[in-house]
């Protein structure tokens, strides 16, 4: 297949998604589960896609990534509050200081700007620790954030511990996915770029990557300024989605969520981090919720499901990945739709495989037997 | 008398107590094949990542082209401790990271191989044709760098093809033969444009029929590339076969200098090598 064939046929499957987006919307209520997972899902694979690019591609182990969206989320919702809301919402505050409001769009590259410009003063003396002492010192540095947010001394500008609410959300699922979309499809071009393959030089050997000329301390600040922009993003989208913003529930436990995503999906595969997002937000949403719920089957109360036992799944579901599956879904391959058609292809066979390696099993148990 | 691209003066290196370059001071000229050996351990890698950035040297300048690139006395806690020779003799703090110095013209292999492994061979070679990008991130963010990003990918293949590596281009390196690994942290090396190249063991692991190749290719090397050549080697028939001018080292000190006729018949040498020949 030609590549231009190819493009043809990867844009219509783009186009044809979105339509089924529409239609999804348009058929299923407010309330759907499966709305919800997916609005929610696109976020979160933008926010984990921009954790890969320092994790996976840079090998960065950095875990600020809540704070920075903590800083997108507050950016987004300070700066769209209509000025005649703002009474009612700082109103401990005599109405804020900031009296005017920007476009949605305006807001939202403002929410990446303004994380990516925290990202380059942490990054100067951040950067130049290794492996556990940045992981350290970011996840530190998060949670400054979020306790400094919450200073009631800059309650006119971000409303001290108080819900920010009333800010302009999305209506549309398209929304989502259209951001998220243009973003992804950014990290992706730069991954491609020369620029990437100097990430993941450093990621492979630092000491040959600087001996073949490649800037250590100026490309690892670019990949975490650029990381810290798309969950400055993610952040504000997350505002848009929830509809409130409270500096609260960005705890290191959010980062955690996504570095999970990450590691399921396949460190160093963008790819793997999307498919992971939707698969992680839908089981943690919507079909692991029946464990948090005390089921009954006639009279017998079912053991062990009650509330918090969805998280011990879920951690157990941890321990086999990281045991057993260290590759993720995807490892570091990436999306083709060569390998996609491929795939399909031999599905059928595979199926049969599968069911002929039972069937000689159970003649070969049979014939023990006899 | 031809221009010197590389000098070494009193360069010492020390780590903690151990001393190991003592006051080397050594001059490579343009176009030459320079061969620096010495019994194991005797400071011959440490003197290459002295001059390529990676250590700081305790004391000593190196300079390149005439311009200094790194010197240093022995200062703070190597005050006390520094056991060298010409402590006081030089006086500044220079220091440029290993990436400048590779950006000025010196590009090395290195002993125990660092290639990308998780990259091809030809992405590997790009990464070292990264420095002269002139596309800014954002640009290439937009995909604005199609065009740069084709010419370097024909100049990467060119190396690649220099090296007799076309055919796996696009294999994994992690997945080459050991002999071809070595090949391509050549290749990369010369995809950096150096005026001067290190070679830090490259026949290490090879047969003599493979050496014989090894020896003729660095030769091609240094015509076609217009380079200057500075190796590590323990191959003696390569050394010999191929260098303008042999430095001996050991203990970090330098023993020996000149030509691969002289260095043979010079009884330090012998000394180092075979050990003292015992009085009766």
């Amino acid at each position: 297949m030609s590549k231009k064939k190819k493009n043809i046929i990867n844009i219509c499957l783009l186009a044809a998604l979105f339509v089924v987006l529409f239609v999804l919307e348009q058929t299923l209520s407010g309330g759907s589960m499966l709305l919800t997972v997916l609005k929610k899902g696109a976020i979160y694979a933008l926010i984990a896609c921009s954790m890969n690019l320092l994790n996976g591609f840079t090998g960065l182990f950095s875990l600020g990534q809540a704070g920075f969206m903590l800083l997108g989320a507050y950016t987004y919702a300070i700066f769209t509050i209509p000025v005649e809301a703002r009474a009612d919402v700082y109103q401990y505050f005599d109405g804020g200081i900031i009296q005017f409001t920007l476009p949605v769009i305006v807001a939202i590259i403002l929410a990446g700007i303004v994380a990516a410009l925290f990202a380059s003063l942490i990054g100067m003396p951040v950067l130049r620790l290794k492996s556990d002492y940045l992981a350290i010192a970011t996840l530190g540095f998060a949670e400054i954030i979020r306790a400094f947010m919450m200073f009631e001394g800059l309650g006119p500008i971000t409303n001290g511990s108080n819900l920010l609410k009333k800010f302009p959300t999305f209506s549309t699922i398209l929304f989502p996915f259209a951001v998220a979309g243009v973003c992804i499809a950014l990290i992706v071009m730069l991954i491609n770029s020369s620029y990437g393959r100097a990430f993941k030089a450093i990621r492979d050997d630092e000491v040959a990557a600087e001996a073949m000329g490649v800037n250590l301390f100026k490309h690892k600040q670019t990949a975490f300024v650029i990381s810290s922009f798309f969950a400055g993003i993610g952040g504000a989208l997350l505002a848009m989605y929830q509809s409130t913003v409270q500096a609260n529930a960005f705890k290191s436990a959010m980062t955690y969520e996504i570095l999970l995503i990450v590691v399921i999906g396949g460190i160093g595969s963008i790819t793997g981090s999307i498919l992971a997002s939707f698969l992680y937000i839908a089981s943690s949403e919507w079909w692991l919720r029946f464990l948090d719920e005390t089921a009954f089957i006639g009279s017998f109360q079912v053991p062990l499901l009650r509330s918090g036992f969805r998280m011990v799944v879920f951690s157990i579901i941890i321990m086999v990945i990281v045991l057993f599956y260290r590759q993720g879904i995807m490892g570091t391959r990436e999306y083709s739709l060569d390998a996609l058609l491929r795939f399909f292809k031999n599905l059928p066979a595979k199926i049969k495989s599968i069911g002929k390696k039972k069937k000689g099993e159970d003649a070969a148990a049979s014939e023990e037997v006899q | 008398m031809a221009k010197n691209v590389l000098k070494l003066e009193n360069v010492t290196m020390q780590f903690g107590g151990v001393v190991a370059v003592n006051d080397l001071s050594l001059e490579v000229n343009e176009g030459e094949i320079i061969a620096l050996i010495g019994p194991n351990g005797a400071g011959k890698t440490t003197a290459f990542n002295c001059i390529t950035g990676v250590y700081e040297p305790t004391n000593g300048r190196i300079s390149f082209n005439g311009e200094t690139m790194l010197e240093n006395c022995p200062h703070g806690k190597m005050k006390k401790l520094y056991a060298g020779t010409n402590a006081g003799k030089f006086t500044k703090v220079i220091r440029k990271t290993p990436d400048v110095i590779t950006k000025m013209g010196i590009a090395r292999t290195f002993q125990n191989i660092r290639l990308f492994k998780t990259m091809t061979v030809l992405e590997n070679v790009l990464v070292a044709c990264h420095m002269f990008v002139k596309t800014g991130v954002v640009f290439s963010m937009l995909g604005l760098g199609k065009k740069e990003e084709a010419a370097m990918r024909q100049q990467a293949m060119e190396y690649i093809r220099f090296m007799g590596l076309e055919d796996v281009a696009d294999e994994i390196a992690a997945n080459l033969p050991y002999g071809k690994q070595r090949h391509l942290e050549i290749a990369r090396a010369l995809a950096a444009r150096p005026k001067l190249l290190l070679l830090d063991e490259p026949a290490a692991g090879m047969n003599p029929q493979e050496t014989a190749e090894l020896m003729e290719l660095i030769r091609r090397i240094r015509d076609e590339f217009n380079l200057t050549v500075f190796m590590i080697e323990h191959h003696m028939d390569l050394v010999m076969g191929i260098s303008d001018r042999i430095y001996v080292i050991d203990f970090g000190k330098q023993i020996a200098e000149g030509t691969p006729v002289e260095i043979q018949n010079n009884p330090a040498v012998i000394a180092a090598y075979l050990g003292e020949e015992e009085e009766a």
